[in-house]
Protein backbone atom coordinates (compact mmCIF):
# COMPACT_ATOMS: atom_id res chain seq x y z
CA UNK A 1 0.00 0.00 0.00
CA UNK A 2 1.49 3.38 -0.91
CA UNK A 3 2.15 6.01 1.74
CA UNK A 4 1.13 9.53 0.77
CA UNK A 5 2.61 12.66 2.26
CA UNK A 6 4.18 15.95 1.29
CA UNK A 7 7.90 16.59 1.08
CA UNK A 8 9.13 20.16 0.76
CA UNK A 9 5.75 21.27 -0.54
CA UNK A 10 5.32 18.53 -3.16
CA UNK A 11 2.99 15.53 -2.76
CA UNK A 12 4.75 12.16 -2.86
CA UNK A 13 3.43 8.62 -2.94
CA UNK A 14 5.88 5.86 -2.04
CA UNK A 15 5.60 2.11 -1.77
CA UNK A 16 8.25 0.77 0.59
CA UNK A 17 8.68 -2.16 2.98
CA UNK A 18 6.93 -1.48 6.29
CA UNK A 19 10.25 -1.52 8.13
CA UNK A 20 11.66 1.36 6.05
CA UNK A 21 12.38 4.37 8.22
CA UNK A 22 11.44 7.82 7.02
CA UNK A 23 15.20 8.59 6.82
CA UNK A 24 15.84 5.71 4.42
CA UNK A 25 12.72 6.53 2.43
CA UNK A 26 13.89 10.11 1.94
CA UNK A 27 17.42 9.10 0.98
CA UNK A 28 16.94 5.92 -1.03
CA UNK A 29 13.48 6.27 -2.52
CA UNK A 30 13.10 10.01 -2.88
CA UNK A 31 16.81 10.63 -3.47
CA UNK A 32 16.90 13.45 -0.96
CA UNK A 33 20.32 12.68 0.43
CA UNK A 34 20.62 15.94 2.36
CA UNK A 35 19.15 14.13 5.37
CA UNK A 36 22.11 12.33 6.94
CA UNK A 37 22.02 9.06 8.82
CA UNK A 38 24.67 8.78 11.51
CA UNK A 39 23.66 6.31 14.19
CA UNK A 40 20.27 4.90 13.10
CA UNK A 41 19.11 4.69 16.69
CA UNK A 42 18.18 8.14 17.79
CA UNK A 43 21.28 9.56 19.45
CA UNK A 44 23.06 11.77 16.90
CA UNK A 45 20.35 14.01 15.43
CA UNK A 46 21.89 14.12 11.93
CA UNK A 47 18.64 12.74 10.47
CA UNK A 48 16.41 15.50 11.88
CA UNK A 49 13.55 16.60 9.61
CA UNK A 50 10.50 18.73 10.32
CA UNK A 51 7.14 16.92 10.34
CA UNK A 52 4.05 19.13 10.61
CA UNK A 53 6.16 21.86 12.18
CA UNK A 54 7.94 19.64 14.72
CA UNK A 55 11.62 18.69 14.48
CA UNK A 56 11.85 14.89 14.74
CA UNK A 57 14.43 12.19 14.16
CA UNK A 58 13.61 10.53 10.84
CA UNK A 59 15.49 7.34 11.78
CA UNK A 60 13.00 6.81 14.61
CA UNK A 61 9.92 7.11 12.41
CA UNK A 62 8.50 4.55 10.02
CA UNK A 63 7.63 5.83 6.56
CA UNK A 64 4.05 4.69 7.18
CA UNK A 65 3.87 7.03 10.17
CA UNK A 66 4.38 9.98 7.84
CA UNK A 67 1.07 9.29 6.07
CA UNK A 68 -0.81 12.57 5.61
CA UNK A 69 1.95 14.77 7.05
CA UNK A 70 3.99 17.65 5.65
CA UNK A 71 7.71 16.88 5.82
CA UNK A 72 10.45 19.48 5.40
CA UNK A 73 14.01 18.31 4.83
CA UNK A 74 17.17 20.37 4.68
CA UNK A 75 16.69 20.63 0.89
CA UNK A 76 13.43 22.46 1.60
CA UNK A 77 15.28 25.05 3.66
CA UNK A 78 17.42 26.32 0.80
CA UNK A 79 16.88 27.90 -2.58
CA UNK A 80 18.94 28.14 -5.73
CA UNK A 81 19.34 31.91 -5.73
CA UNK A 82 21.10 32.78 -2.50
CA UNK A 83 21.99 31.55 0.95
CA UNK A 84 19.11 31.81 3.42
CA UNK A 85 19.80 33.93 6.51
CA UNK A 86 20.34 30.73 8.55
CA UNK A 87 22.77 29.32 5.98
CA UNK A 88 24.58 32.65 5.74
CA UNK A 89 24.91 32.76 9.50
CA UNK A 90 26.38 29.23 9.59
CA UNK A 91 28.88 30.33 6.96
CA UNK A 92 29.77 33.56 8.72
CA UNK A 93 30.40 31.82 12.06
CA UNK A 94 32.19 28.78 10.59
CA UNK A 95 29.49 26.62 12.13
CA UNK A 96 30.46 23.61 10.02
CA UNK A 97 33.60 21.74 9.19
CA UNK A 98 32.98 18.30 7.70
CA UNK A 99 29.28 19.10 7.40
CA UNK A 100 27.95 15.72 8.43
CA UNK A 101 25.89 17.09 11.31
CA UNK A 102 24.84 20.24 9.45
CA UNK A 103 21.51 19.07 7.97
CA UNK A 104 20.34 18.11 11.47
CA UNK A 105 21.63 21.37 12.92
CA UNK A 106 19.89 23.45 10.23
CA UNK A 107 16.54 21.66 10.47
CA UNK A 108 16.59 21.74 14.28
CA UNK A 109 17.60 25.41 14.39
CA UNK A 110 14.94 26.30 11.81
CA UNK A 111 12.21 24.58 13.84
CA UNK A 112 13.39 26.28 17.01
CA UNK A 113 13.73 29.78 15.55
CA UNK A 114 10.38 29.54 13.74
CA UNK A 115 8.70 28.97 17.09
CA UNK A 116 10.97 30.85 19.46
CA UNK A 117 12.74 33.69 17.64
CA UNK A 118 13.60 35.23 21.02
CA UNK A 119 15.35 32.19 22.48
CA UNK A 120 18.53 32.78 24.48
CA UNK A 121 21.89 30.99 24.35
CA UNK A 122 20.88 28.59 27.10
CA UNK A 123 17.77 27.52 25.20
CA UNK A 124 19.77 27.06 21.98
CA UNK A 125 22.25 24.83 23.83
CA UNK A 126 19.42 22.91 25.43
CA UNK A 127 17.75 22.26 22.06
CA UNK A 128 21.00 21.39 20.27
CA UNK A 129 22.01 18.98 23.06
CA UNK A 130 20.36 16.25 21.00
CA UNK A 131 22.61 16.90 17.96
CA UNK A 132 26.15 15.59 17.97
CA UNK A 133 28.97 17.37 16.13
CA UNK A 134 32.42 15.79 16.11
CA UNK A 135 34.19 18.76 14.55
CA UNK A 136 33.23 22.24 15.64
CA UNK A 137 33.02 22.09 19.42
CA UNK A 138 29.50 23.58 19.16
CA UNK A 139 30.37 27.16 20.13
CA UNK A 140 30.29 28.41 16.54
CA UNK A 141 27.00 26.59 15.91
CA UNK A 142 25.34 28.21 18.93
CA UNK A 143 26.63 31.61 17.78
CA UNK A 144 25.32 31.06 14.26
CA UNK A 145 21.86 30.14 15.52
CA UNK A 146 21.75 33.14 17.87
CA UNK A 147 22.85 35.45 15.08
CA UNK A 148 20.12 34.14 12.76
CA UNK A 149 17.34 34.99 15.21
CA UNK A 150 16.67 38.43 13.73
CA UNK A 151 15.68 36.88 10.40
CA UNK A 152 12.90 34.93 12.12
CA UNK A 153 11.37 37.81 14.07
CA UNK A 154 8.05 38.99 12.75
CA UNK A 155 8.13 42.68 11.80
CA UNK A 156 6.45 44.62 14.61
CA UNK B 1 21.22 -1.21 11.86
CA UNK B 2 18.13 -1.61 9.73
CA UNK B 3 14.93 -2.83 11.34
CA UNK B 4 13.90 -6.47 11.08
CA UNK B 5 11.14 -7.24 8.53
CA UNK B 6 7.71 -6.51 9.96
CA UNK B 7 4.14 -5.55 9.14
CA UNK B 8 2.46 -2.30 10.15
CA UNK B 9 -1.14 -1.51 11.06
CA UNK B 10 -2.75 1.77 12.03
CA UNK B 11 -6.18 0.98 13.48
CA UNK B 12 -8.75 3.76 13.92
CA UNK B 13 -10.06 2.54 17.27
CA UNK B 14 -8.76 1.10 20.53
CA UNK B 15 -10.87 -2.05 20.19
CA UNK B 16 -9.31 -2.79 16.79
CA UNK B 17 -5.86 -2.18 18.24
CA UNK B 18 -6.52 -4.62 21.08
CA UNK B 19 -7.86 -7.21 18.62
CA UNK B 20 -4.72 -6.91 16.48
CA UNK B 21 -2.44 -7.32 19.51
CA UNK B 22 -4.46 -10.31 20.75
CA UNK B 23 -4.42 -12.00 17.33
CA UNK B 24 -0.65 -11.46 17.04
CA UNK B 25 0.06 -13.32 20.26
CA UNK B 26 3.35 -12.11 21.70
CA UNK B 27 4.59 -11.23 18.19
CA UNK B 28 2.55 -8.04 17.80
CA UNK B 29 3.57 -4.83 19.58
CA UNK B 30 2.10 -1.42 20.07
CA UNK B 31 4.09 1.53 18.75
CA UNK B 32 3.51 5.01 20.18
CA UNK B 33 6.23 7.63 19.57
CA UNK B 34 8.74 4.94 18.61
CA UNK B 35 11.49 6.74 20.53
CA UNK B 36 12.39 3.65 22.56
CA UNK B 37 10.95 0.92 20.35
CA UNK B 38 12.67 1.99 17.10
CA UNK B 39 16.16 1.85 18.70
CA UNK B 40 15.25 -1.56 20.22
CA UNK B 41 14.23 -2.74 16.74
CA UNK B 42 17.38 -1.31 15.17
CA UNK B 43 19.49 -3.18 17.70
CA UNK B 44 17.28 -6.24 17.11
CA UNK B 45 16.68 -6.54 20.83
CA UNK B 46 13.05 -7.16 19.91
CA UNK B 47 11.69 -8.50 16.62
CA UNK B 48 7.89 -8.30 16.53
CA UNK B 49 6.20 -9.33 13.29
CA UNK B 50 3.50 -6.64 13.55
CA UNK B 51 3.57 -3.07 14.82
CA UNK B 52 0.23 -1.61 15.85
CA UNK B 53 0.35 2.19 15.69
CA UNK B 54 -1.67 3.88 18.44
CA UNK B 55 -1.73 7.34 16.86
CA UNK B 56 -5.34 7.35 15.64
CA UNK B 57 -7.67 6.64 18.61
CA UNK B 58 -8.53 10.20 19.71
CA UNK B 59 -9.22 9.33 23.37
CA UNK B 60 -5.52 8.66 24.05
CA UNK B 61 -4.33 12.21 23.38
CA UNK B 62 -6.01 14.27 26.06
CA UNK B 63 -4.70 15.93 29.20
CA UNK B 64 -7.61 16.27 31.62
CA UNK B 65 -7.35 18.26 34.82
CA UNK B 66 -10.07 18.15 37.48
CA UNK B 67 -10.56 18.10 41.26
CA UNK B 68 -9.59 14.41 41.13
CA UNK B 69 -6.16 15.15 39.72
CA UNK B 70 -4.41 15.01 36.36
CA UNK B 71 -5.22 12.40 33.74
CA UNK B 72 -2.73 11.95 30.95
CA UNK B 73 -3.84 10.01 27.88
CA UNK B 74 -1.22 7.42 26.96
CA UNK B 75 -0.35 9.24 23.69
CA UNK B 76 0.33 12.59 25.39
CA UNK B 77 3.82 13.61 24.28
CA UNK B 78 6.54 15.19 26.41
CA UNK B 79 6.02 18.25 24.25
CA UNK B 80 2.32 18.43 25.14
CA UNK B 81 3.17 18.49 28.86
CA UNK B 82 5.76 21.20 28.27
CA UNK B 83 3.24 23.30 26.33
CA UNK B 84 0.32 22.92 28.79
CA UNK B 85 0.44 26.01 31.03
CA UNK B 86 -2.21 24.57 33.39
CA UNK B 87 0.15 21.88 34.61
CA UNK B 88 2.48 24.33 36.36
CA UNK B 89 -0.17 24.64 39.07
CA UNK B 90 -1.99 21.33 38.60
CA UNK B 91 1.15 19.19 38.91
CA UNK B 92 4.43 21.09 39.25
CA UNK B 93 6.39 17.92 40.11
CA UNK B 94 5.31 16.27 36.85
CA UNK B 95 6.22 19.37 34.90
CA UNK B 96 9.66 19.65 36.52
CA UNK B 97 10.47 15.98 35.99
CA UNK B 98 9.42 15.96 32.34
CA UNK B 99 11.81 18.86 31.65
CA UNK B 100 14.59 16.31 32.15
CA UNK B 101 13.30 13.80 29.61
CA UNK B 102 15.42 13.35 26.48
CA UNK B 103 16.10 15.93 23.77
CA UNK B 104 14.05 18.40 21.71
CA UNK B 105 13.32 16.12 18.73
CA UNK B 106 12.58 13.08 20.91
CA UNK B 107 10.25 15.14 23.08
CA UNK B 108 8.23 15.98 19.96
CA UNK B 109 7.29 12.30 19.52
CA UNK B 110 7.87 10.37 22.76
CA UNK B 111 4.79 9.66 24.87
CA UNK B 112 4.02 9.07 28.55
CA UNK B 113 2.35 5.73 27.83
CA UNK B 114 5.35 4.52 25.83
CA UNK B 115 7.69 5.54 28.60
CA UNK B 116 5.93 3.62 31.35
CA UNK B 117 5.38 0.57 29.10
CA UNK B 118 9.10 0.63 28.29
CA UNK B 119 9.88 0.89 32.05
CA UNK B 120 13.50 2.00 31.88
CA UNK B 121 14.74 2.15 35.52
CA UNK B 122 16.39 5.53 34.78
CA UNK B 123 13.32 7.13 33.15
CA UNK B 124 11.58 10.03 34.86
CA UNK B 125 7.91 9.21 34.19
CA UNK B 126 7.87 5.80 35.92
CA UNK B 127 9.52 7.53 38.90
CA UNK B 128 6.79 10.18 39.03
CA UNK B 129 4.09 7.49 38.78
CA UNK B 130 5.60 5.53 41.69
CA UNK B 131 6.27 8.59 43.86
CA UNK B 132 2.78 10.01 43.34
CA UNK B 133 0.85 6.71 43.69
CA UNK B 134 -0.48 7.01 40.14
CA UNK B 135 -2.98 4.58 38.72
CA UNK B 136 -2.48 3.13 35.26
CA UNK B 137 -5.65 2.43 33.26
CA UNK B 138 -5.31 -0.32 30.65
CA UNK B 139 -7.59 -2.11 28.20
CA UNK B 140 -7.13 -5.60 26.79
CA UNK B 141 -9.18 -8.44 25.34
CA UNK B 142 -10.19 -9.45 28.88
CA UNK B 143 -11.55 -5.92 29.49
CA UNK B 144 -10.32 -2.85 31.32
CA UNK B 145 -8.43 -2.69 34.60
CA UNK B 146 -6.62 -0.16 36.72
CA UNK B 147 -3.17 -1.01 38.08
CA UNK B 148 -1.39 0.80 40.93
CA UNK B 149 1.96 2.14 39.77
CA UNK B 150 3.78 0.15 42.44
CA UNK B 151 2.28 -3.08 41.04
CA UNK B 152 2.69 -1.99 37.41
CA UNK B 153 6.50 -1.74 37.44
CA UNK B 154 7.93 -5.22 37.94
CA UNK B 155 11.60 -4.65 37.08
CA UNK B 156 13.89 -3.29 34.39
CA UNK B 157 11.92 -3.13 31.11
CA UNK B 158 9.27 -5.36 32.73
CA UNK B 159 5.71 -4.40 33.64
CA UNK B 160 2.46 -6.07 34.66
CA UNK B 161 1.00 -5.49 31.15
CA UNK B 162 -0.31 -8.51 29.21
CA UNK B 163 0.75 -8.70 25.55
CA UNK B 164 -2.70 -7.64 24.35
CA UNK B 165 -3.11 -4.79 26.82
CA UNK B 166 -2.85 -1.11 25.91
CA UNK B 167 -2.29 1.65 28.43
CA UNK B 168 -5.05 4.22 28.00
CA UNK B 169 -4.42 6.69 30.79
CA UNK B 170 -2.14 7.65 33.67
CA UNK B 171 -4.06 9.06 36.65
CA UNK B 172 -2.14 11.26 39.05
CA UNK B 173 -3.97 12.07 42.31
CA UNK B 174 -4.95 15.69 42.98
CA UNK B 175 -2.19 18.08 43.96
CA UNK B 176 -3.00 20.44 46.89
CA UNK B 177 -2.09 24.04 46.13
CA UNK B 178 0.39 24.52 48.98
CA UNK B 179 2.17 21.18 48.76
CA UNK B 180 5.96 21.34 49.05
CA UNK B 181 7.94 19.46 46.41
CA UNK B 182 11.36 19.05 44.85
CA UNK B 183 12.93 17.32 41.87
CA UNK B 184 16.66 16.94 41.29
CA UNK B 185 18.43 14.87 38.68
CA UNK B 186 22.05 14.22 37.84
CA UNK B 187 23.14 13.12 34.36
CA UNK B 188 26.40 13.79 32.53
CA UNK B 189 24.76 15.60 29.63
CA UNK B 190 21.50 17.47 29.38
CA UNK B 191 18.67 15.21 28.26
CA UNK B 192 20.41 11.96 29.13
CA UNK B 193 18.83 9.36 31.34
CA UNK B 194 19.24 9.94 35.08
CA UNK B 195 22.34 8.57 36.80
CA UNK B 196 20.28 9.27 39.89
CA UNK B 197 17.28 11.48 40.54
CA UNK B 198 14.97 12.25 43.45
CA UNK B 199 11.30 13.19 43.22
CA UNK B 200 9.59 14.10 46.47
CA UNK B 201 6.78 16.02 48.13
CA UNK B 202 5.14 16.54 51.51
CA UNK B 203 2.25 18.50 52.97
CA UNK B 204 2.41 20.57 56.15
CA UNK B 205 0.14 20.46 59.18
CA UNK B 206 -0.97 23.54 61.13
CA UNK B 207 2.22 23.46 63.19
CA UNK B 208 4.43 23.40 60.10
CA UNK B 209 5.43 19.75 60.42
CA UNK B 210 5.72 17.55 57.35
CA UNK B 211 2.96 15.02 56.76
CA UNK B 212 2.28 12.61 53.93
CA UNK B 213 5.93 12.60 52.80
CA UNK B 214 6.55 10.78 49.51
CA UNK B 215 10.18 10.29 48.51
CA UNK B 216 11.04 8.44 45.30
CA UNK B 217 14.34 7.70 43.60
CA UNK B 218 15.01 7.14 39.91
CA UNK B 219 17.96 5.41 38.21
CA UNK B 220 18.77 3.16 41.16
CA UNK B 221 18.15 -0.57 41.13
CA UNK B 222 15.82 -2.28 38.68
CA UNK B 223 12.96 0.24 38.96
CA UNK B 224 11.94 3.47 40.67
CA UNK B 225 10.98 3.04 44.30
CA UNK B 226 9.85 5.05 47.28
CA UNK B 227 12.07 5.13 50.35
CA UNK B 228 9.87 4.34 53.38
CA UNK B 229 12.70 4.88 55.90
CA UNK B 230 13.29 8.40 54.63
CA UNK B 231 9.57 9.17 54.55
CA UNK B 232 9.24 7.96 58.17
CA UNK B 233 12.09 10.22 59.23
CA UNK B 234 10.41 13.26 57.67
CA UNK B 235 6.81 12.71 58.77
CA UNK B 236 5.67 14.75 61.81
CA UNK B 237 8.90 16.73 61.81
CA UNK B 238 9.68 20.32 60.95
CA UNK B 239 12.05 20.06 58.00
CA UNK B 240 15.24 21.89 58.87
CA UNK B 241 18.83 21.65 57.67
CA UNK B 242 19.78 18.94 60.20
CA UNK B 243 16.85 16.76 59.14
CA UNK B 244 17.68 17.28 55.46
CA UNK B 245 21.20 16.01 56.08
CA UNK B 246 19.84 13.08 58.06
CA UNK B 247 17.46 12.24 55.18
CA UNK B 248 20.41 12.21 52.78
CA UNK B 249 22.30 9.81 55.05
CA UNK B 250 19.35 7.46 55.35
CA UNK B 251 18.91 7.55 51.57
CA UNK B 252 22.52 6.57 50.91
CA UNK B 253 22.35 3.85 53.56
CA UNK B 254 19.10 2.24 52.44
CA UNK B 255 18.82 2.74 48.69
CA UNK B 256 19.33 -0.22 46.38
CA UNK B 257 22.01 0.69 43.82
CA UNK B 258 23.63 -1.20 40.97
CA UNK B 259 27.02 -0.90 39.33
CA UNK B 260 27.16 -0.45 35.55
CA UNK B 261 29.32 1.22 32.91
CA UNK B 262 28.16 4.65 34.05
CA UNK B 263 28.92 4.48 37.78
CA UNK B 264 29.78 2.25 40.71
CA UNK B 265 27.11 1.26 43.22
CA UNK B 266 28.82 3.26 45.97
CA UNK B 267 28.87 6.40 43.81
CA UNK B 268 25.20 5.96 42.96
CA UNK B 269 24.23 5.56 46.63
CA UNK B 270 26.09 8.71 47.51
CA UNK B 271 24.58 10.56 44.53
CA UNK B 272 21.08 9.48 45.54
CA UNK B 273 21.64 11.00 48.98
CA UNK B 274 22.78 14.24 47.41
CA UNK B 275 19.76 14.36 45.08
CA UNK B 276 17.35 13.82 48.01
CA UNK B 277 19.20 16.47 50.00
CA UNK B 278 18.97 19.06 47.21
CA UNK B 279 15.37 18.22 46.38
CA UNK B 280 14.39 18.57 50.04
CA UNK B 281 16.22 21.86 50.32
CA UNK B 282 14.35 23.24 47.32
CA UNK B 283 11.07 21.91 48.75
CA UNK B 284 11.69 23.61 52.08
CA UNK B 285 12.91 26.91 50.60
C1 LIG C 1 18.61 9.53 22.61
C2 LIG C 1 17.43 9.25 23.50
C3 LIG C 1 17.43 9.78 24.79
C4 LIG C 1 16.37 9.54 25.64
N1 LIG C 1 16.41 10.06 26.91
C5 LIG C 1 15.40 9.82 27.77
C6 LIG C 1 15.41 10.32 29.10
O1 LIG C 1 16.32 11.03 29.51
N2 LIG C 1 14.39 9.99 29.92
C7 LIG C 1 13.33 9.20 29.49
O2 LIG C 1 12.42 8.95 30.26
N3 LIG C 1 13.27 8.74 28.24
C8 LIG C 1 14.28 9.01 27.37
N4 LIG C 1 14.21 8.50 26.09
C9 LIG C 1 13.05 7.65 25.73
C10 LIG C 1 11.84 8.47 25.32
O3 LIG C 1 11.36 9.22 26.40
C11 LIG C 1 10.71 7.62 24.76
O4 LIG C 1 9.83 8.53 24.19
C12 LIG C 1 9.90 6.80 25.73
O5 LIG C 1 10.71 5.98 26.54
C13 LIG C 1 8.97 5.83 24.98
O6 LIG C 1 7.87 6.51 24.49
P1 LIG C 1 7.40 6.28 23.00
O7 LIG C 1 6.08 6.92 22.88
O8 LIG C 1 8.44 6.73 22.09
O9 LIG C 1 7.19 4.71 22.97
P2 LIG C 1 7.56 3.58 21.89
O10 LIG C 1 9.02 3.64 21.61
O11 LIG C 1 6.64 3.68 20.74
O12 LIG C 1 7.21 2.29 22.71
C14 LIG C 1 7.98 1.87 23.82
C15 LIG C 1 7.40 0.56 24.37
O13 LIG C 1 6.13 0.82 24.93
C16 LIG C 1 5.11 0.05 24.30
N5 LIG C 1 3.94 0.93 24.26
C17 LIG C 1 3.91 2.21 23.77
N6 LIG C 1 2.70 2.77 24.03
C18 LIG C 1 1.97 1.84 24.68
C19 LIG C 1 0.65 1.83 25.21
N7 LIG C 1 -0.16 2.92 25.17
N8 LIG C 1 0.21 0.71 25.82
C20 LIG C 1 1.03 -0.37 25.91
N9 LIG C 1 2.28 -0.43 25.44
C21 LIG C 1 2.75 0.68 24.83
C22 LIG C 1 5.68 -0.36 22.98
O14 LIG C 1 5.12 -1.57 22.54
C23 LIG C 1 7.15 -0.52 23.31
O15 LIG C 1 7.39 -1.74 23.91
C24 LIG C 1 15.26 8.76 25.21
C25 LIG C 1 15.24 8.24 23.90
C26 LIG C 1 16.32 8.48 23.04
C27 LIG C 1 16.28 7.91 21.65
S1 LIG D 1 20.63 8.84 12.48
FE1 LIG D 1 18.83 9.45 13.46
S2 LIG D 1 19.53 10.20 15.34
FE2 LIG D 1 21.34 9.40 14.45
S1 LIG E 1 30.86 19.66 11.26
FE1 LIG E 1 31.63 17.65 11.30
S2 LIG E 1 30.22 16.66 12.63
FE2 LIG E 1 29.64 18.71 12.77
Amino acid sequence: MPTNFEVNGKPVSVTVEARTTLADCLRHHLRLTGTHVGCEHGVCGACTVIVDGYAVRSCLMLTAQAEGTKVTTVEGLSNDEALTPLQASFRKHHALQCGFCTPGMITTAHALLSEEPDCDADRVRDVLSGNLCRCTGYISIVEAVLDARSAYKKPA
Amino acid sequence: MKLPPLEYACPASLSEAVALLAAGGGDARAIAGGQSLMPMLAFRVVAPTLLVDLRKPPELKEIRISADGVRLGAMVRWRDIEDDARLAAAHPLLKAAVEHVAHYQIRNRGTVGGSIAHADPAAEMPGICVTCDAEIAVIGSAGSRVIRADDFFVGALTTALEHDEIITEIRLPAWPANRRWGFREFSRRRGDFAMAAAALFYDQDAGGSAVNAHVGVIGLGDRSRRLPEVEAALNSQVIDEALIERAAEITSATVDAQEDIHASAAYRRSLAGTMVERALRSAAA
